[in-house]
């Protein structure tokens, strides 16, 4: 189960992030933002492969002692129904596409994905 | 394996296959040689079972001395020492000496290979050509021999006994015999591997599959896996190797992951043994045999097998030239060996895993460095900076455990800490105690004081963050340098700490994520204290009570730093580390200490008369936690005067909403760079100054291009620099301000009502929001956007505008006339004078009393009084009541504009003090309405100039006027159109004569009294003409209507009227014409002759009447005996031919009553009721010098006239200009003296009346039948 998850805007801002147990809630912050570091590099190595066939799926991107950072899109069920539901808000006529991420359903979907905190 | 233990066997990649040699050892010696060099020359394919992919290697052997004890026991797992082959040397090739010796020894050992299950063997028979020779006699043939080996070992496996002929010869027969015997050897050598293999691995994995069951230790079968691991590495197959060791760590892996689970193993129960030592990894040997020998021993640690089995990967990772996977690796070991020793709940010394992990991530990476040279390491740096990331944190997280990152130095407990932990690193290994640079004496040294820690871990850190910034990954750099920033508050240099914190946090900011920014001000806000830099501190600490990511307490706390400082009394100068005695006041910027939501201005149109009152209210959004006492809330404000007149009404066009809203840029810390919506335009208009409807220019601004145009690659920190580091805000002292004072700022949204100055005419922008607080002054440099109101003074203004759509004339209108009065107040007794018009009098009774509504300036009524008019002879002067300045007066007149006389409008009718009429074309696309533009002047009280006032006026009406005869009797006909819109009554429909003296009697032919005349529809009205006595040579008439609107239910009539007058009304000449047949034909027949018989009366006598001399003109100079005439047929249908002569000249006798025929030849080209073929008459006017010689001839050829006119041409109304255009040429000539041209003179319509006008004559068809003519039109 994920213990934070994360929607980055393409300027790498958060659209997004939520995470449990909250008190690390900086840390994963800090977590994340590492991460695009990768993100950026493995973005930019697909680019020049072939920038048609780009799979979403970015694989692992940072791994910790305690943690490892996945990065978005895979087959897999789990990234599939974030994929759904970010479609879902940004298919909402009321949200301003770049803004944070404030929707209800979106966040009960993601608390359904994330370690139950105790 | 047992056995072998005490054997020095050396497992590098020297070790070989083994093959043991048994029989003539002098035989083997002296082969061994060329067959170690031979064999491994050529490759084979090795095709594998399971269906693995098949390989090509080269074979080598290590070949020894069959000794029995080789051979392997049932249940021994060594595979490394495992036999593959084994040999048997002879070169004997008698068969006695075979009988008698190698016979039976040949039976023994291959006796004793078959105890031990071994097939793999081969016989080896050498021959030399010289032994054979020595014993020619008594020696059974050489195949014999062999065969007799065959037959007595290789039990149908003739392939088990192979001959080597000549082996130390150089023959093309020794060279075959040789390739043959190791083409064999590596056959049976690689069947041997498949085989025995197999077997090794189905014993394997069935000891695999026992692993659930009790007793099954990992240990054990770690070795067994092991072993085929070295096999594989023999033989050169790392990659099979490699899977091996992966299996087992896979295998390891799951166990522990399982016990996480509650699923522990009973082996597991050595791994979970508290950790007693941590020396990291060591990678500088191939095999660690100590702790390959704990493992075997089942004594191993989690640590040492997992340390053992890296060391093993990290090797044939090596050897497949992969290292960059090996740093990747060593990661993921690190990562979950921690995991694993946690999961295991492994009893482990605070610190003793950071000292691991330290010593083995620099150990990787100087395995690394030892088999890559620089340019290699230097590619790959975004594979090793993750180790080097790794080891920094763990000497950073060792130095705090240790007390080695403060101030103070180490306490005792930290020093026993470390004491604790330098014992479980043991002794170096031998293998690095010459090294200088080996992780172990990095860490001791580390660990031993403060200054060592210090220049260990910034060396460390300084290398991870310029790998992480040579590679790109600038935020794992930044984050690198925020644990430097730390390490350095906690060493109390926060100088160079806040360094790296502005770095980092220009980053976060420039990213958006507000809880980095925080976390980072927060640090900054901490440095910046300690140094004691005020204005700084105080602007982060307005950043930080503002911030929603800190809890209530939090904000509330920085809030009260600024209070504090704010509140701090001048004269106390207390000395504090945070606060230096400062006096003067210190500007913060206000984005983050509230935010201007929006500017309200009252009234919203942001346009007042000089000295009106003027509201602005600011609404503020107070971002602090508490209320916050204001001692003054100041908006500068910036003047400037408006060029371009001071005209109010100009400006009231430009659309300028009274409230402004600001948008929410700075709230959030979503980054500037996105934040910026787009460019904010507005527009711009420039009225020309004169007149307020005329636009000069009109364009489009741009507000934000500093914003929109700015070059995106400028880097973050020109964007935000105020929110990373504050900068110095001027305080703009401008002359105007907008104060309040004493305001509280309670959280969230506060409202600030100020009135703003309004005295001088020009443009107020709104420059500063500045708020005071004790010593702090919180400036909001700029507004943006734009904020300003105009004040304006006006001349007073008069208009008059119509109440309806189109003033009508000749009917009462009604008009509005406002006074706007700008800056001017009417006092009692000022009045408009109105210079009176006779063509458009004032209807308002004079000396009455009418109302008047007083409206201010947004319109809206304020007052209702009553206004006095008096009219004189030449002016009409209406008494204005009292009004206040920028005011407006309104009220009502009513006029008339009278319709002028005459047939056309007349361009140059009077201009002098009345109309000014001009035709144009109206709305109306039927008709065009004449205008009448009247011009009024008013004299006004608050200007010595007269005003004019222009009022356009419609004629509803058009009139024409037709003379109508019919033989003598004439008829007016007067057509009367209504152009308005409007439908009107008519009644008193007269035509009268304006001579004096009636001459004439017109008889109205009009039934109607009354005439209901639609809009654009016209009334026709027809008079009888009489005269009493004397036939007037002109008449002038007049046509008057009386008319009102139809939807008038008490119609007041107006009247309209329409004068004109007409000339040579009376009737000279009939004509009379005539077609007649062929003579004895009763019709005409088309294409048969007739003729045309023409007769032309004369009515009038010259003589009697002088008037009529006169009426003709130029004939007064003739005799009037004879009036010569011309006439000319033509036909214009098409549907005669004229035969010989069409056109000609009589004279007519001056008698009343002459007469004169004339005939013509005409041919009807159809048949049918043909219209008669025109005749017209005209006046012959020969030229002055024959005028004395009149012409004797009645009749005149056609071709004879001089007349420069073609008279075959149709004589049309279109001929008569060109017969004046020739008049006007021979006139021309009269005067110069030349020839006088005869001329034509065609008669007034009315002057000769022709009869026969609109005949028609049967033609009947032609007798010749044969040619039918149709003609389809």
């Amino acid at each position: 189960m994920a213990v934070c998850i994360a929607v980055i805007a393409k300027e790498n801002y958060p659209l997004y992030i939520r995470s449990v147990p909250t008190q690390n809630e900086l840390k994963f912050h800090y977590t994340v933002h590492t991460s695009l570091d990768v993100v950026e590099e493995k973005i930019s190595a697909v680019g020049k492969a072939m920038a048609d066939q780009r799979e979403l799926y970015l694989g692992l991107l940072y791994p910790t002692e305690d943690y490892k950072v996945y990065g978005y899109v895979t087959n897999s069920k789990m990234f599939r129904k974030l994929h759904n539901s970010f479609t879902d808000v940004m298919c909402n006529p009321f949200y301003n596409p770049g803004d944070t991420i404030q929707s209800k359903a979106f966040d009960g979907m993601v608390s359904a994905m994330m370690v139950q905190a105790s | 394996m047992e056995p072998q233990e005490e054997k020095p066997i050396i497992y590098t990649m020297e070790n070989k296959p083994i093959v043991t040699c048994a029989g003539d050892q002098a035989l083997f010696s002296s082969l061994y040689t060329p067959l170690a060099q031979q064999l491994p020359r050529e490759p084979v394919e090795w095709r594998r079972s399971y269906g693995r992919a098949p390989k090509t290697i080269h074979l080598e052997a290590n070949f020894i001395q069959f000794k029995e004890e080789f051979l392997p026991k049932e249940g021994n797992k060594a595979l490394l020492t495992f036999p593959f082959l084994h040999i048997y040397w002879t070169d004997c090739c008698d068969t006695g000496v075979y009988k008698a010796h190698v016979r039976d020894d040949i039976m023994r050992w291959h006796g004793t290979l078959r105890l031990h299950g071994s097939a793999d063997w081969v016989i080896i028979v050498a021959e030399t050509s010289n032994a054979k020779k020595k014993s020619k006699t008594n020696i059974l043939p050489r195949s014999t021999l062999v065969d007799r080996i065959r037959n007595d070992f290789c039990n149908k496996q003739n392939d088990r006994c192979v001959v080597l002929l000549d082996p130390l010869k150089d023959s093309s027969r020794s060279r075959e015999s040789w390739g043959a015997l190791l083409l064999k050897l590596r056959t049976l050598l690689l069947k041997s591997f498949t085989q025995n293999l197999g077997r090794f691995e189905d014993d394997m994995r069935k000891l695999r599959e026992k692993r659930n069951l009790p007793g099954w230790s990992f240990c054990e079968y770690f070795m067994v896996q092991e072993e085929l691991a070295f096999v594989f590495e023999m033989l050169q197959q790392f990659e099979d190797a490699l899977v091996q060791y992966d299996e087992l760590d896979a295998l390891f892996t799951q166990y522990v992951l399982n016990y996480g689970a509650g699923d522990g193993a009973n082996w597991l129960g050595p791994f979970c043994s508290p950790v007693n030592s941590w020396t990291g990894l060591l990678l500088r040997r191939p095999i660690d045999m100590e702790s390959r020998a704990a493992i075997r021993r089942g004594e191993a640690s989690l640590l040492e097998l997992r340390s053992y089995l890296f060391c093993r990967q990290c090797t044939l990772l090596i050897f497949l030239g992969r290292p960059w996977e090996v740093t990747q690796r060593a990661l993921e070991l690190m990562h979950s060996c921690v995991q694993e020793l946690c999961l295991l709940e492994v009893p482990v010394v605070e610190g003793a895993l950071d000292c691991w992990v330290f010593m083995s991530c620099l150990e990787v990476l100087h395995r690394i460095e030892g088999c890559c040279d620089l340019a290699q390491l230097e590619a790959n740096r975004s594979h090793t900076v993750g180790l080097w990331a790794y080891a920094t944190d763990k000497l950073k997280s060792l130095g705090y455990l240790c007390g080695l990152v403060s101030e103070n130095g180490p306490q005792s407990e930290e020093l026993n800490r470390t004491v604790d932990l330098l014992a479980g690193l043991g002794d170096e290994k031998p293998e690095t105690v010459h090294s200088l640079q080996s992780p172990y004496k990095k860490l001791k040294q580390a660990l031993s004081s403060v200054e060592a820690f210090e220049r260990h871990y910034l060396e460390l850190c300084h290398a991870a963050e310029e790998m992480y910034r040579a590679i790109g990954r600038m935020r794992s750099a930044w984050l690198v340098g925020k644990s430097l920033a730390e390490f350095y508050l906690r060493k109390g240099d926060p100088g160079r700490a806040e360094v790296f914190l502005q770095d980092a946090l220009r980053s976060y900011l420039s990213e958006g994520w507000s809880l980095l920014v925080t976390h980072t001000r927060k640090q900054m806000a901490e440095c910046q204290k300690r140094m004691g830099r005020t204005e700084d501190y105080l602007q982060t600490s307005v950043l930080l009570a503002s911030d929603a990511n800190l809890t209530i307490e939090e904000r509330k706390h920085f809030c009260q730093e600024i209070l504090i400082f704010a509140n701090r009394s001048t004269d106390i100068k207390a000395p504090s580390a945070c606060y230096p005695s400062t006096v003067q006041k210190v500007a913060i910027s206000m984005n983050a200490f509230a935010q201007l939501m929006q500017v309200q201005f009252r009234p919203s149109t942001a346009v007042v008369h000089s000295g009106a009152a003027l509201q602005v209210e600011l609404h503020l959004r107070s971002l602090m936690p508490v209320a916050v006492h204001l001692e003054q809330l100041a908006v500068s404000v910036h003047f400037s005067l408006k060029q371009g007149g001071t005209d109010g009404k100009a400006r009231e066009t430009q659309s300028r909403p009274g409230t402004v809203l600001f948008p929410l840029g700075n709230s959030s810390v979503i980054p500037p760079s996105w934040a910026v919506a787009g460019p904010s335009l507005v527009e711009v208009q420039d009225h020309s100054p004169s007149d307020p409807r005329i636009l000069s220019s009109a364009g489009v601004v741009c507000n934000n291009t500093h914003l929109v145009m700015r070059h995106n690659d400028s880097g973050p920190s020109t964007d935000m620099p105020s929110r990373v580091s504050p900068v110095h805000v001027a305080v703009d002292n401008g002359v105007q301000m907008l104060k309040t004072r004493d305001v509280t700022l309670l959280p969230g949204n506060n409202s600030i009502a100020f009135s703003a100055p309004s005295q001088e005419p020009g443009t107020y922008k709104l420059c500063q929001l500045c708020a005071t607080v004790g010593h702090i002054q919180l400036v909001l440099p700029h507004i943006s956007p734009l904020v300003q109101y105009d004040v304006y003074s006006q001349d007073p203004l008069l208009s008059v505008e119509p109440l309806t759509d189109t003033l009508l004339a000749g009917l009462p209108q009604r008009a509005k006339v406002r006074l706007e009065t700008g800056h001017y107040t009417v006092k009692k007794g000022d009045a408009l004078q109105l210079s009176n018009i006779d063509t458009m009098p004032i209807l308002t009774a004079p000396s009455s009393c009418f109302s008047a509504a007083i409206l201010d300036s947004t319109e809206e009524l304020v007052g209702q009084c009553l206004l006095s008019i008096h009219s004189s002879e030449k002016v009409t002067r209406i008494s204005l009541p009292p009004t206040p300045s920028h005011h407006v007066l309104e009220f009502q007149l009513e006029m008339l504009c009278v319709i002028p006389l005459g047939c056309d409008p007349p361009e140059d009718l009077g201009l002098n003090e009345g109309a000014r009429h001009r035709l144009r074309r109206s709305s109306h696309p039927n008709e065009p309405m004449a205008i009448i533009t009247q011009r009024m002047s008013v004299d006004c009280p608050w200007s010595i100039y007269t005003t004019p006032i222009f009022l356009t006026f419609h004629i509803p009406f058009k009139a024409r006027h037709q003379l109508l005869s019919a033989g003598k009797r004439k008829y007016i006909q007067v057509c009367l159109q209504n152009v308005s819109g409007v439908n009107f009554r008519l009644t008193d429909l007269r035509l009268t004569e304006t001579q004096q003296g009636p001459s004439l009697k017109l008889q109205s032919l009009n039934a109607k009294t009354q005439q209901l005349v639609c809009s654009q529809q016209s009334v026709y009205c027809v008079w009888d003409v009489g005269w009493k006595e004397d036939k007037p040579a002109c008449l002038q008439c007049v046509f008057s209507a009386n008319f009102a609107p139809a939807s008038e239910k008490d119609p007041a009539f107006h009247p309209f009227n329409y004068e004109f007058q007409l000339e040579r009304v009376m009737t000279l000449y009939t004509m009379r014409a005539e077609i007649l047949p062929a003579a004895g034909e009763q019709h005409c027949r088309s294409g048969v002759l007739c003729g045309l018989e023409m007769s032309i009366t004369r009515l009038v006598v010259p003589d009697d009447d002088e008037g009529k001399a006169d009426e003709e003109g130029q004939t007064e100079e003739f005799p009037t005996t004879n009036t010569k005439l011309m006439y000319k047929v033509t036909d214009s249908s098409g549907s005669w031919a004229v035969c010989g002569r069409s056109s000609g000249l009589v004279s007519m006798p001056a008698d009343a009553n002459a007469n004169h025929r004339v005939q013509v030849e005409l041919m009807p080209l159809f048949s049918g009721h043909l219209p008669f073929p025109n005749v017209n008459v005209f006046q012959y006017l020969p030229n002055s010098a024959s005028s004395g010689q009149p012409l004797t001839n009645s009749c005149v050829e056609n071709n004879a006239l001089p007349l420069p006119v073609l008279l075959d041409d149709q004589v049309d109304a279109a001929s008569v200009p060109r017969l004046g255009s020739v008049r006007r040429t021979a006139t021309g000539e009269q005067r110069s003296g030349g020839l006088h041209m005869p001329r034509l003179e065609p008669f007034r319509p009315g002057q000769v009346f022709n009869h026969s006008q609109g005949r028609q004559v049967l033609v009947l068809p032609s007798v010749d039948q044969h040619v039918l003519e149709m003609n389809a039109t």
